[in-house]
């Protein structure tokens, strides 16, 4: 260690000193008398996820306008960044702050716990049970919307083969899968459904391969349910024959992919949830902490894309509204789980 | 002649200086372009990094495995191999961690131990295969780390969902005997991730200067990448020194994925992709010129950068990929060694003026 190494570790620490002393500036960002305002934070898929991350916001915006609250989000770019990006908004004050996704598993107890006075939603994880009274948990029944997929998926199959992407093997993608599994059982007993997962939410290439082997195969319906591997889904059909090879979205209305060849997208209303529980807070002062609020078909949480119509013939479309009507009486008990789903008789 | 060879040692810390200064200017020209207020950016990336106690703390946390990945290549340059394998071995590293720390059940002290060796050592054996395929089939050590980097991230994805997990997509949390963290430290920081991984990193930069500069076996393992001829003839083994310098090398990027596993994260989820540290790493060690100090300054700046960078989006809504290009600009002025081109060219004219 010579007399430069000195002179180094003397920069470097005169460096870390100004930077410290550098006055922290604006602080607040909080709420101010009457003002409401909430914090975001994606999971890696990043905001323009065209998926739960952007309904997501789209629910932020909504009360950004109606409620006129100060929203704002932050990217998580690995999954280490989680705990900073809901502590800053913990800082912040926020009246509420969102961890979007499953990820946020592990995140939202640790930083709950830490800010006993703050309050944290999450989307698409229940925590096991254990939640804090600090926090709200939304999931969805996504196997009642897929089970819908499924029974449009089997009955406009003409090659008796349709397909289903997953993203990464989860109870939370079981459940998609089960459900379109048995909505297509229920419709259409001899079509095969090919099951195939990315093991990503990002991956779009794989994406695409996966479904270019299932429509060379003779598959000629796919729904998927990976995230943005999805959008590799649409790459693909859109180089294929119109009317003959279709696919099936999901989380938000996709057909912007490939508008002439998505037979509809299995609509997840994240927005709807996320607006309403803040909608809950700012006007009535009710919050639903540490307890798992769970939106099917009935609660209008998971649906049908409302362009739906567009390609599927109005007598699918009436099978579809039977079905819907029949999960939403009881009368249909849909499989989320694949033992479930081994007993589901259709 | 005295002078000279004082430029000469000086020109890495210039080099470097000069980089970085280059790499924020790309990044402020950038963001003028997009519409985005540099100054106020730059001001918002640094402060902070060090506003509160926690954001020093988070900071630090970042730091701490860009040392020890920054060292893993560093070692590796040093003795003439080029070691991207680091982001396998630093995925080896948290995947052996994690066993014990889920699998095993000892005592609170030994469980931290036994967890942070076990990932040192399965770094280091993930890169013993590369260095022994060099060694004896004289195998390019580029090829096979890239792909033993797959292999590592496939292998540690199956495991977490068939054997740690009961088919979900991540780890239980490890037990607190297992943990990095300590109260006190982390009280003192703001109950911010910060673990006493930081010492091990800082013991590894010491023990990467003291093994290279300071024993004779260091000696050898640096020869060897000088000039594998000369040492042979000089007796040394060489193909001996390739496989522990790839060990060794191997080794503290282990010890990096321990250190982040049982310190920052306390579980292991399935990954899309790649981290990133270990390449991250590389970047480091180049900007640190492969010497301990070097890597840990220039481990502070890509770490004050990647936690500051995301603080940067909050405040000052400047998108976090300006951060990326900025790194990307520094590693290209540092490769592109623009310092001494620049200094030749000043050179030559000064000489023709005196002519």
């Amino acid at each position: 260690m010579g007399k430069q190494s000195w002179g180094i570790l003397l920069l470097c620490a005169l460096l870390v000193i100004t930077a410290g002393c550098g006055t922290a500036g604006n602080q607040g960002g909080g709420n101010g008398e009457e003002g409401f305002s909430a914090g975001l934070v994606t999971d890696t898929g990043g905001l323009n996820d065209e998926s739960f991350n952007q309904t997501a916001w789209e629910g932020m915006t909504r009360a950004k306008k109606e409620l006129g609250a100060d929203i704002k989000p932050l990217e998580s770019k690995r999954d280490d960044d989680y705990i900073p990006n809901l502590t800053k908004f913990a800082r912040e004050k926020r009246d509420i702050i969102w961890g979007i996704g499953f990820k946020f598993n592990k995140a939202i107890p640790d930083v709950a716990k830490q800010f006993p006075d703050q309050k944290f939603g999450i989307v698409d994880d229940s925590l096991g049970g254990n939640i804090p009274e600090n926090v709200v948990a939304v999931t969805f029944k996504e196997e009642e919307g897929s089970f819908l997929m499924g029974v449009i998926a089997g009955s406009m199959t003409q090659s008796d083969k349709v397909g289903f992407i997953g993203g990464i093997t989860s109870p939370l993608i079981k459940k998609f899968e089960s459900g379109f599994r048995a909505g297509v059982k229920a419709v259409n007993p001899d079509a095969k459904v090919t099951v195939a997962y990315a093991e990503s939410f990002t991956d779009v290439a794989k994406g695409r391969s996966l479904a270019a082997n299932m429509y060379n195969g003779g598959t000629d319906i796919i729904f998927h349910a990976a995230g943005g591997v999805g959008k590799g889904l649409f790459d693909e059909v859109k180089t294929r024959k119109k009317g003959k090879y279709w696919a099936i979205g999901v989380d938000m209305d996709q057909s912007g992919l490939a508008p002439d060849h998505t037979l509809s997208s299995m609509v997840k209303r994240v927005d709807v949830a996320v607006f309403d529980i803040m909608k809950d807070i700012k006007e009535n002062d009710q919050f639903p902490g540490g307890k798992e609020v769970q939106l099917g078909l009935k609660e209008g949480g998971v649906g049908l894309a409302e362009n739906t119509d567009k390609h599927v013939p109005e007598k699918v479309m009436k099978k579809v509204e039977d079905y819907k009507q029949q999960i939403i009486d009881g009368k249909i008990e849909v499989p989320s789980t694949e033992k479930e789903l081994k007993d589901f008789k259709g | 002649m005295q002078v000279q060879q004082r430029q000469m040692r000086q020109s890495p810390l210039l080099t470097s200086i000069v980089s970085v200064i280059l790499g924020m200017l790309v990044g402020a020209v950038m963001m003028l372009v997009a519409g985005y207020n540099p100054i106020q950016a730059y001001i918002a990336l640094f402060t902070s990094a060090f506003l509160m106690p926690y954001d020093i703390g988070e900071t630090i946390r970042t730091i701490t495995p860009l040392i020890l990945t920054g060292l893993s290549v560093g070692l590796a340059f040093r003795t003439g191999l080029f070691n991207i394998g680091v982001e396998g071995q630093f995925i080896i590293g948290q995947l052996m961690s994690v066993i014990v720390a889920l699998k095993l059940d000892l005592p609170p002290v030994v469980h931290v131990i036994v967890a942070v060796i076990a990932g040192a050592v399965g770094g280091a054996l993930w890169a013993f295969l590369p260095g022994f395929l060099k060694a004896t089939r004289g195998v390019h050590e580029v090829i096979t780390t890239i792909m033993l980097n797959f292999i590592a991230l496939y292998l540690a994805n199956t495991l977490v969902r068939n054997w740690l997990s009961a088919g979900s997509d991540s780890t239980e949390k490890i037990p607190e005997s297992a943990s990095l963290r300590w109260d006190v430290l982390s009280s003192l920081f703001g109950n911010a991730r910060i673990h006493l991984g930081l010492f091990l990193a800082l013991a590894a930069a010491f023990v990467m200067y003291y093994l290279l500069w300071r024993t004779t076996w260091g000696f050898e393992l640096r020869s060897v990448g000088f000039n594998p001829q000369a040492s042979e003839y000089a007796g040394m083994s060489v193909k001996k020194n390739l496989v522990m310098s790839m060990m060794i090398s191997g080794c503290f990027a282990g010890l990096g994925g321990a250190t982040e596993l049982l310190g920052t994260a306390e579980y292991l989820s399935i990954h899309g992709s790649h981290t990133g540290i270990g390449f991250d790493g590389i970047a480091v060690a180049l900007l640190g010129a492969n010497s301990p100090v070097g890597i840990l300054l220039a481990a502070s700046l890509f770490g004050i950068l990647t936690y500051g960078g995301s603080v940067m989006q909050f405040e000052a809504s400047v998108p976090y990929e300006v951060i990326r290009i900025v790194f990307a600009a520094i590693i290209f002025f540092v490769a592109a060694n623009i310092v001494r081109w620049a200094g030749t060219k000043f050179r030559k004219k000064a000489v023709t003026k005196d002519a």
